[in-house]
């Protein structure tokens, strides 16, 4: 008898330490794990910053970018491009998004339609960013037969609306004591709900505006790429991603100094952007 | 909702006369609010189709520019093994076979990855820690993917060639079967490579979804299990995971959903050759890269193809991101009840 409760608690002891040792393991690799992907991602933005801040100077901002084989040259026509056809999305995505995003939160609990607009939508937020530019590029530049700024915000806005689509649809348990009161639907939506969820929607502007800075591909068949400085949203037109595409790839130093810089340029900002949402959203929300 | 009060005070004070004008007044407003209503109703909802309007164009879109293709060579495109655009043979399968190859390898060295930093950051980081590292881990999520390409291109590859690749060939390379994978060229390009920036790449993105998945288990679960006398790593393995394996199946989807369709992390390091790859250092291409690389030199029939590769690209990562969301729906269901 007592050697069989010996026997078991030895057994017991045993187990005891294998468990240990399988939770000792696995925590382990789970710090390593930790570790190893704050290093990889420490270790990219640490080139981008050497890189970048090596290649930063004032005639970045001040000139266009250069010619194959010539020294020198910026990024003005690159930098004002990409603001021209970002603050154009904005302009086209912030009404559109929140309209719909309207639509989803005041109607949206009943309908199919919006079920399935809810789905699509969370489809789209991931859709391959190119595929969108090959549609752009079929409606809007083989129709008129020539590459433009617009079509790149036409391109850029398919991937904002649904960052703003989503962030808009705040459901607020104040509509109804608004509805109590007797005010009428599309006031409750706009000076409301709207209103109670105005945090949310700035913050996923923001993150529409992170969002598309740095989108490459859906720009490579729409806006092009324009060797000189343009305003013309009705040609094509120069843009910070397709610029360091092409300059990262090209045999010329000066170019790919230029695109680290550029590359750098549109990191700091989407970080920025995206710290700025963050902190706005988590002074709004509490209240 | 000014007309509310006075109506409330003509109710008790004014004479019958006035208060039926009152009341017509009322009916009118009501009458015309109730057409604002039914205008905002449309307006909105015509808005939100917009996206639904937006789906259907572009399939429709890339299947009219496609058909070109699909007509002379019909479904036989899919697995044609001949990219050749002088002659204008083509086949989807070169690029079928790069795309799903860089964003199974990214898949299996992210996935693991992630699962234990959301370990980590759920489980055992300390609790002043854990806000500014899942911040990190998100903000790194939003970091462009061409930056992940430069990197890939000018440090990773370099790196890779001299010190890495060489190695894996010495140990590897003899094996039987698995030893022609690491044969080739050791140039720092190719399948691998490109696989492996993908997977830096949705790292953040898999990890911030599996720790939002992690972060919904009841407390009381999870004490429960420590109440019990489980190690950690059990409540992980018997709880957690249990618990939300649907989410972290969809997170994980989601995850390969972004490395199929990706253009930027890949172009840069896969090596962009129209050749079936023979072994994970020989140089590929993906459907994402094919059109990066070709869309903008194309013409005519050869432009046909490029669509016809979009359009697969396009319901593959379609049936992914759908698979994933209803996966994440159910969850989502589960933790209601």
């Amino acid at each position: 008898m007592s050697t069989d409760t010996a026997s078991s608690a030895s057994f017991n002891l045993k187990r005891y330490k294998a468990r240990q040792r399988a939770n000792a393991i696995g925590l382990t690799l789970s710090m390593g794990a930790m570790v190893l992907g704050l290093f990889v991602l420490l270790w990219i933005l640490s080139v981008l910053f050497r890189n970048g801040f090596a290649a930063l100077d004032w005639s970045m901002f001040t000139e266009s970018t250069p010619a194959p084989g010539s020294e020198g040259g910026g990024l003005a026509n690159a930098i004002v491009g990409s603001l021209m056809m970002v603050a154009v999305t904005v302009l086209v995505s912030t009404p559109v998004g929140i309209l719909a995003g309207i639509y989803l939160a005041e109607y949206g609990d009943r309908s199919k339609t919006a079920e399935l607009t809810r789905f699509v939508t969370d489809i789209m937020l991931s859709a391959p960013s190119i595929v969108l530019g090959l549609f752009v590029y079929a409606i809007a530049v083989a129709t008129v037969g020539k590459f433009s700024g617009w079509a790149g915000s036409l391109a850029l806005s398919l991937i904002a609306i649904p960052v703003v689509v989503r962030t808009t649809e705040v459901p607020g348990s104040l509509r109804e004591a608004a509805f109590a009161l007797g005010a009428p639907r599309w006031k409750v939506a706009l000076m409301v709900t709207l209103r109670a969820a105005r945090s949310g929607v700035l913050t996923g502007l923001l993150l529409a505006v992170a969002r598309i800075s740095g989108e490459t591909a859906p720009l490579l068949f729409t806006a092009l790429n324009n060797q000189f400085f343009s305003l013309d949203m009705g040609a094509p037109m120069a843009n910070l991603p397709v610029v360091i595409f092409q300059f990262a790839m090209s045999p010329y130093d000066n170019w790919i100094r230029l695109a680290w810089g550029g590359a750098l340029l549109i990191t700091l900002s989407v970080l920025l952007l995206n710290i700025v949402a963050r902190v706005f959203l988590r002074d709004k929300s509490p209240k | 909702m000014g007309f509310i009060m006075s109506v409330d005070t003509t109710m008790t004070s004014q004479p019958v006369a006035v208060q039926t004008a009152q009341q017509q007044r009322m009916a009118s407003i009501a009458a015309r609010q109730r057409l604002q209503d039914v205008f905002f109703h449309r307006i909105t909802q015509s808005f939100s189709l917009l996206v639904l309007i937006a789906l259907m164009g572009i399939i429709v879109s890339l299947v009219i520019n496609a058909w070109p293709a699909f007509q002379k060579f019909g479904l036989q495109f899919v697995w044609r093994v001949e990219w050749d655009i002088i002659n204008e043979e083509f086949g989807a399968a070169i690029a079928i076979v790069g795309t799903l190859a860089s964003a199974s390898i990214a898949l299996v060295i992210a996935v693991p990855l992630a699962f234990g930093i959301a370990l980590f950051l759920t489980e055992t980081c300390p609790v002043w820690l854990r806000r500014p590292l899942g911040t990190a881990v998100e903000l790194l999520a939003a970091v462009p993917s061409i930056i992940y390409g430069m990197f890939g291109l000018f440090v990773f590859a370099p790196l890779f060639a001299d010190h890495v690749q060489p190695g894996l060939q010495g140990l590897l390379g003899t094996m039987p079967l698995i030893g022609p994978l690491f044969g080739g060229a050791t140039n720092g390009i190719g399948i691998l490579a490109a696989g492996i920036v993908l997977a830096f790449m949705v790292l953040p993105f898999i990890a911030a979804v599996m720790r939002d998945v992690f972060e919904i288990v009841p407390p009381i679960l999870r004490e429960s299990a420590y109440g019990l006398g489980c190690t950690t790593w059990e409540v992980v393995r018997r709880v957690v995971l249990p618990y939300t394996q649907k989410g972290v199946v969809g997170g994980i989807m989601l995850g390969l959903g972004r490395a199929l369709g990706e253009t930027m992390a890949v172009t840069f390091v896969i090596g962009n050759a129209n050749r079936l790859p023979t072994s994970l250092f020989s140089p590929g291409t993906s459907i994402a890269s094919t059109l990066a690389n070709e869309f903008g030199e194309a013409a005519d029939f050869h432009l046909s193809t490029l669509f016809a590769l979009g359009l697969l690209l396009f319901v593959i990562t379609f049936v992914v991101l759908a698979a994933a969301k209803i996966m994440i729906m159910r969850a989502e269901k589960a933790k209601g009840l």
